[in-house]
């Protein structure tokens, strides 16, 4: 039974179960296999349905914007992908601090399963905006402070990337990427103000709002529940990479074994 | 204290015997400098524009250059191992680490700026805001990079992996150190120039934190 203790009753002098849980209750990974593989069809169906409603508010419900046209319809993909690419660092961050600090089995799979959605989710929004940008402003990339701050992200979580594909060993690469993350987090909002100190230097009388004007609550609900399907989407390959993960160290612990016996 | 101190000493003594220190940082800061007209033409107001920028950058990729070699060293014959045993913390190992390649790497290029800003065509009185914004950065290059050396010891061919992890780091004392040197020609207080430096500042201050910290950190992570 997970995490429980027995309680006698001051009263009755009976025994009660206490049922406590925590964090290290899922440590085990057979137990999140199990619950990964029940929650799975309900979180890819909840992706399905967010991301489908998503889209079909994004193309026929909300009106086309007086300025831009129907161009503004790819802020309802490049703006849930910019919100998922934070969110994907923040998961990689908080499960960086659960691997260092409190040594969490599952953590570091948590954040290697994370990077590279995490990573994608910021390429995504990347394109989304250079292809909304060319007929806003005429050019497929500009060098504004979000677009930078976003392009810096991306270098982090590719570099973070490239720790787990360099570093041999998967349990020294799980600690030097969790460090690299850590590192990465506490400078990441010096960079952010230091791109949009520099932004504001170089383009002094107009402000480009990548969110386009004003948002009115028409825009607003696409952009909620398409961002909710790509959260729903997010957890849903994380946990199916997760998966992976761990049964993937199951067959390097099972080869490392075979070898060890037949030189043994 | 003592103990800091030689082993800041004895890394300085092994970069200036041993070499490919800050001789070679130097020669590369001056051939990227040299081949930049080659690619963007010899017209000498563009580069006037862009000597400030391009100066920081080539200091950014020189010291990026030396990075990999920081650790690298100590950890194949092993004094990394006993250096951990040993009464001075890791933090400080770190600290003294960044200290020595500052002094071996990073003051060279420093003072071989100004010089080599002239074949920028960099104006003379912006040379001696160049030179303050590089000593007010370039220690934060060098903590930032010794962090950075750490994630990657023990890494084969581990320097382009420092540099992918180094340089968004960098990317707050390049603006600051650039804007630092554009905007000071007039150095009244509370003006663009002064805001920058301070701001530079900053980020050195942080990164002495950050630096040794994440450095030791991360030298834990490779030989727990």
């Amino acid at each position: 039974m997970p995490g429980g203790c027995l309680l006698p009753d001051p009263v009755t002098g009976a025994n009660h179960y206490l049922m406590s849980w925590s964090i290290h209750t899922f440590a085990n990974p057979t137990r999140f296999m199990a619950l990964s593989g029940a929650l799975l069809p309900y979180f890819w169906a909840l992706a399905a349905a967010g991301i489908g409603v998503g889209l079909y508010l994004s193309f026929f419900s909300a009106p086309p914007d007086y300025q831009q046209g129907d161009s503004v319809r790819i802020m309802f993909v490049h703006v849930p992908a910019a919100w998922l690419s934070q969110f994907g660092y923040g998961i990689m961050v908080v499960s960086s601090l659960m691997a260092l600090i409190f040594r969490h089995p599952l953590a570091d799979v948590s954040a290697k399963s994370a990077a590279p959605l995490g990573a994608v989710f910021t390429f995504l929004a990347l394109v989304a905006g250079g292809l909304w940008g060319k007929p806003m402003w005429g050019a497929y990339w500009v060098w504004d402070a979000r677009t930078t701050s976003t392009l810096v992200l991306l270098f982090i979580y590719l570099g973070y990337m490239a720790v787990w594909a360099t570093v041999e060993d998967p349990n020294r690469a799980a600690r030097v990427a969790a460090v690299l993350a850590l590192i990465g987090a506490v400078n990441l909002p010096i960079i952010r103000f230091s791109v949009d100190w520099w932004n504001t230097l170089h383009q002094p009388a107009s402000v480009f709002r990548l969110d386009g004007p004003t948002i009115h609550a028409s825009l607003l609900w696409p952009l909620f529940v398409v961002a909710v399907g790509f959260t729903f989407f997010f957890l849903a390959v994380m946990m199916v990479r997760m998966r992976a993960e761990i049964l993937r160290r199951k067959v390097r612990t099972l080869q490392l074994q075979q070898a060890g016996s037949r030189h043994g | 204290m003592t103990a800091f101190l030689t082993l800041v000493l004895r890394d300085i003594r092994l970069a200036t015997r041993v070499g490919g220190g800050g001789g070679m940082a130097v020669f590369f800061f001056l051939i990227v400098l040299s081949i930049v007209p080659l690619g963007v033409g010899p017209d000498l107001n563009l580069l006037t524009r862009i000597a400030p920028g391009m100066l920081w950058v080539a200091l950014l990729l020189s010291v990026l250059l030396t990075l990999d070699r920081l650790f690298q060293a100590d950890q194949e014959d092993g004094t990394l191992d006993l250096l951990s045993l040993g009464p001075v913390s890791l933090e400080l190992q770190v600290l003294a680490k960044a200290l020595s390649h500052w002094l071996t790497t990073g003051l060279p290029l420093i003072l071989a700026a100004p010089m080599l800003g002239l074949m920028l065509n960099l104006p003379i009185s912006s040379m001696w805001p160049l030179v303050l914004s590089m000593a007010v950065g370039s220690p934060a290059l060098s903590l930032l990079g010794a962090a950075g050396a750490a994630l990657a010891v023990g890494v084969r061919r581990g320097g382009l992996l420092i540099s992918l992890l180094v340089l968004p780091l960098y990317v707050p004392i390049l603006i600051f150190g650039v804007s630092a040197t554009r905007n000071a020609v007039i150095s009244a207080p509370g003006d663009l120039g002064d805001r920058s430096l301070m701001l530079l500042g900053a980020v050195t201050l942080i990164s002495l934190v950050v630096g040794p910290i994440g450095g030791a950190a991360a030298l834990r992570a490779n030989f727990k």
